[in-house]
């Protein structure tokens, strides 16, 4: 299958600090990939730079055979990318519905035929009972939810999960895992997810990438990535596997 | 649109200039006190003008009643608005420390309605000054003519100024302070007792802006229509120096302080306010950080 | 259409409104000139907080200048009334396009230079210190001496040129603030409502959902500014006297926020709730002082203080939303499925 996303030789410094080096990495259209590393590796870093809310110091996104690096946030999300946030951003005075109506705008013509929208990513979701709620009210499994429901509502060709199964519960891991994988399968949706969870990591994606100090030092399938050597000693520093 | 003056030799620019830089350094410091509060408790004091004001009145009734020169009556003025700006915060704005920045900002709108128009009921709208027995005086220096009560001012400007400046330098409760306002919750940690620490900020920044009013009764006169005027005033200096930057408020004081007077002089006098909002927009366009100020992430 | 406006309203709440709207109708056949007076004013500070919550309320973004809509919406009608015996009805027309394009030129110069928060809400300030300073400069409408329009015993009602008596104007100011109230409604729940909110509640948010947030920004501000300019054309043809150091004063510019912030910023009745609250009290207050024989100016403005102090402490959201909760008409969301 042809490359979706693009990402060519891309870096980002903050103040000197080197976040990113001279990253690349493709993501298939269709595929589940993962991204990974210890915490401060600069995996956040890349979505951002992905999303637009940082323009790359040097290199290149491509999206759809489009190059889209220094393009606005909402631009990208209008091209076909959805994302979520690790530290969530819910509309906290806003309820679960209405949060989930305005990524479903960036989709619809109309309100009402948002508001359809919302209800039937609510309802994959398992929210719908929910929907009154005020977002600021959830507990967190809840607003990660949420905040994947809010960019899945958005119409992406490709979502960016930003360690949405952190602090989940193992059976809410597995229900996030099996609705991943269905709308994989059903709309053919392309994920590239962060995560730390490796269950859900395994489960999920056939490639996997991953960062160390901001560089990409190994990438290939889930077995061939955990036998790295070089993988292992990134992490042990951080916690064994 | 505006009537515009007569050439003017360069002596009488010279003069003027002069006379917007010892003004400007009263401006300074009544900004400094705003900048101070801003730099340490994060709150943005609305009602800064009204509190210039009230010192002022202060100012006059010592005067009136007791024939008290403003520039003595200073300290005493400076101490109630110490006790003022620290009730105000531990009592008052305390618990809207945690709070968005629009409903501090309307406390504060709150509290600066109530100052203006209590200080309207007790002294009614006209404008009220002293005459002290310099007030005519000045003195010659060169081509220079120097008013002696602006001089005289500015000069107490400075004094309170330097005053400042070494307490937050080199004494243990000014740097427990600027502790404080680098990292409040490890303040917290180590024990300082933030709540009295941010009420003595408070209490710093307005008896600034006390010795401020006192300072400026020499010079102008005062009504209660001034304080808005006065809060405005602070803004632009405190941005146009750099919000949290001490000597950015001087600067910014002593800047404005000349743009006023010349812009008075150039054009007319009461157009003369417009040179520093003018000033104050290129700023914030520009330079957000103010003059002296550090860029935030 | 109407089903559109109606939507997500509680019965009883529509009930109640229908009540409200009939005793506004009914109430100036049974009250005094000076009462209709005060209903005017609440009706006229119901509609500017209107006006001014699309700014803060729904789109989060913090004016204290919008006196200066008011000031070139009144200006600007007024002048081509005084000057060209235009009638306001076509120069409200030239007060909404200036405002709209003041509110633009604020918007645009704050939200590309990334001027946020109380940085803002100065940066409005300062241009509404501008229009004053400007103003009293701007000879055309005879500067700070202030430009009068002319006033006779008008035995009868001109709707055109807007002169006649208090009730024509309470009816005209009546009709504003109820379509202010269901434009308001139907904004809410449309896309731009629902991005205003967006915005409000989080700008990085919105934005990775698709909104271009400058753009919806710069919406809010020029809606809000000839929303409120509207206003502006009243008061000068109700007051008949435009003063700059007056209209455009920040003073003006906080009492407009009063009522919506004491009614609860960002809902649909709080800038009514808020207006009618203020006033009643205001006008108790007056009464009271006139019983006891004091006149002192600036009595009222320390109550108005107080109340604005006694809200934001005790009632961060305003007086709406526990009220509401109160009378049980406080349904959250627009519930289309049943
Ligand atoms: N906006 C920023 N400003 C300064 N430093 C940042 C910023 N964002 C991230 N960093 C730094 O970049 C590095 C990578 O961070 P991040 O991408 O969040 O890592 P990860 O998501 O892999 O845990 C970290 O050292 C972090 O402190
Ligand atoms: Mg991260």
């Amino acid at each position: 299958m042809a490359a979706l996303l693009v990402v060519d030789n891309v870096s980002k410094s903050f103040s000197g600090l080197r976040a990113v080096q001279d990253v690349s990495f493709t993501v298939p259209a269709g595929e589940i990939v993962a991204l990974i590393g210890p915490n401060g590796a600069g995996k956040t870093t890349c979505f951002n730079l992905i999303a637009g809310v940082y323009r790359p110091d040097q290199g290149e996104v491509r999206f759809a055979d489009q190059r889209i690096d220094g393009w606005r946030p909402d631009q990208i999300c209008r091209a076909g990318i959805g994302r979520t946030f690790q530290l969530v951003k819910p509309f906290a005075g806003l309820s679960v519905l209405e949060n989930v109506t305005v990524g479903a705008l960036n989709a619809s013509a109309s309100v009402p035929e948002a508001q359809d929208r919302s209800k039937a990513v609510l309802d994959k979701l398992g929210l719908w009972s929910k929907r009154d709620r005020t977002a600021g009210a959830l507990t967190l499994p809840e607003r990660k939810l949420l905040e994947v429901a809010r960019a899945l509502a958005t119409g992406p060709r490709l979502l960016l999960l930003d360690e949405v199964m952190a602090g989940l519960r193992p059976t809410e891991v597995n229900t996030m895992v099996s609705l991943f994988r269905e709308l994989n399968a059903s709309s053919g949706l392309t994920i590239l997810l962060i995560e730390h969870v490796m269950r859900a990591v395994m489960a999920l994606s056939r490639t996997v990438v991953v960062l160390h100090h901001g560089q990409v030092i190994a990438a290939g399938t889930p077995d061939e990535v955990t036998r790295n050597p070089a993988v292992l000693e990134s992490y042990l520093g951080e916690e064994a596997l | 649109m505006f009537t515009r003056g007569s050439l003017v030799p360069a002596e009488i620019y010279l003069n003027v200039a002069a006379s917007g830089l010892l003004t400007g350094l009263v401006y300074g410091l009544m900004a400094l006190g705003l900048s101070v509060i801003f730099g340490v408790v994060r709150v943005v004091n609305f009602a800064h003008g009204e509190m210039m004001t009230v010192a002022m009145y202060i100012a006059l009734v010592l005067f009136t009643a007791y024939g008290l020169d403003p520039l003595v009556a200073m300290v005493p003025i400076a101490a109630v608005l110490f006790a003022f700006g620290y009730l105000l915060q531990a009592g008052l704005i305390n618990p809207f420390i945690t709070r968005p920045e629009h409903s501090q900002f309307m406390l504060l709108v709150a509290i600066a309605l109530i100052l203006v128009n209590l200080q309207l009921i007790a002294f009614g709208p006209d404008a009220q000054g002293v005459h002290t027995s310099y007030s005519f005086d000045s003195y010659a220096l060169g081509p220079l003519i120097i008013d002696a009560s602006k001089a005289y001012a500015a000069i107490a400007a400075l004094v309170v100024a330097a005053a400042l400046f070494a307490f937050f330098r080199f004494t243990l409760l000014g740097k427990a302070i600027r502790a404080c306002a680098d990292n409040y919750h490890g303040a917290l940690v180590v024990g300082l007792n933030v709540k009295h620490l941010y009420a003595l900020t408070f209490g710093l920044g307005a008896a600034c802006v006390g010795a401020a009013g006192a300072m400026l009764m020499v010079v102008i006169d005062v009504t209660p229509s001034i304080g808005p005027a006065y809060t405005l005033l602070a803004f632009v200096i405190v941005i146009t120096g750099g919000m949290g930057s001490m000597p950015g408020a001087l600067l910014g004081g002593v800047l404005i302080g000349v743009t006023e007077a010349l812009g008075g002089l150039l054009f007319t006098p009461s157009a003369k306010s417009m040179f520093a909002f003018g000033l104050l927009v290129l700023v914030l366009l520009f330079r957000p950080q103010g003059i002296l100020g550090k860029k935030t992430a | 259409m109407i089903k559109l406006l109606l939507a997500g309203v509680p019965r009883t709440g529509l009930l109640m409104l229908a009540i409200l709207l009939a005793l506004f109708v009914a109430l100036p056949f049974f009250v005094s000139d000076y009462l209709v007076t005060v209903l005017f004013l609440i009706l006229y500070f119901a509609f500017v907080g209107q006006a001014w919550n699309i700014m803060m309320g729904f789109a989060g973004q913090l004016s204290l200048g919008h006196a200066l809509y008011v000031g070139l919406g009144a200006y600007a009608a007024a002048a081509l009334y005084v000057h060209f015996g235009i009638s306001p009805w076509i120069g409200l027309w030239a007060s909404m396009g200036i405002s709209a394009v003041a509110g633009a030129i604020i918007g645009f110069l704050a939200f590309r230079f990334g001027v946020g928060g109380v940085y803002f809400a100065i940066l409005t300030i300062a241009f509404a210190e501008f229009a004053r300073i400007g103003f009293d400069h701007f000879t055309w409408v005879d500067g700070s001496s202030g430009f009068f329009l002319p006033v006779a015993n008008y035995t009868e009602n001109d709707l055109w040129n807007l002169r006649g008596s208090t009730r024509m104007f309470y009816y005209l100011m009546l009709g504003m603030t109820v379509a202010a109230l269901l434009a308001c409604h139907a904004l809410l729940r449309s896309r731009a409502g629902y991005y205003w909110l967006a915005i409000r509640e989080s700008p990085e948010a919105a934005q990775a959902l698709g909104i271009n947030i400058f753009k919806y920004k710069m919406y809010a501000v020029v809606l809000s500014a000839a929303m409120t300019s509207l206003a502006g054309v009243i008061f000068a043809f109700f007051y008949n006297n435009l003063f700059p150091e007056q209209i455009f004063h920040i003073s003006r510019s906080i009492e407009l926020i009063l009522a919506p912030i004491i009614g609860g910023v960002g809902t649909l009745a709080g800038p009514l709730v808020g207006a009618f609250l203020l006033t009643a009290l205001a006008e108790g207050l007056r009464e009271v002082m006139l019983q006891l024989g004091v006149d002192v100016p600036g009595v009222k403005q320390v109550f108005y203080g107080i109340c604005l102090l006694l809200v934001v402490m005790f009632l961060p959201d305003g007086v709406w939303p526990p009220l509401s909760k109160l009378l049980g008409l406080d349904r959250k969301t627009p519930d289309r499925e049943g």
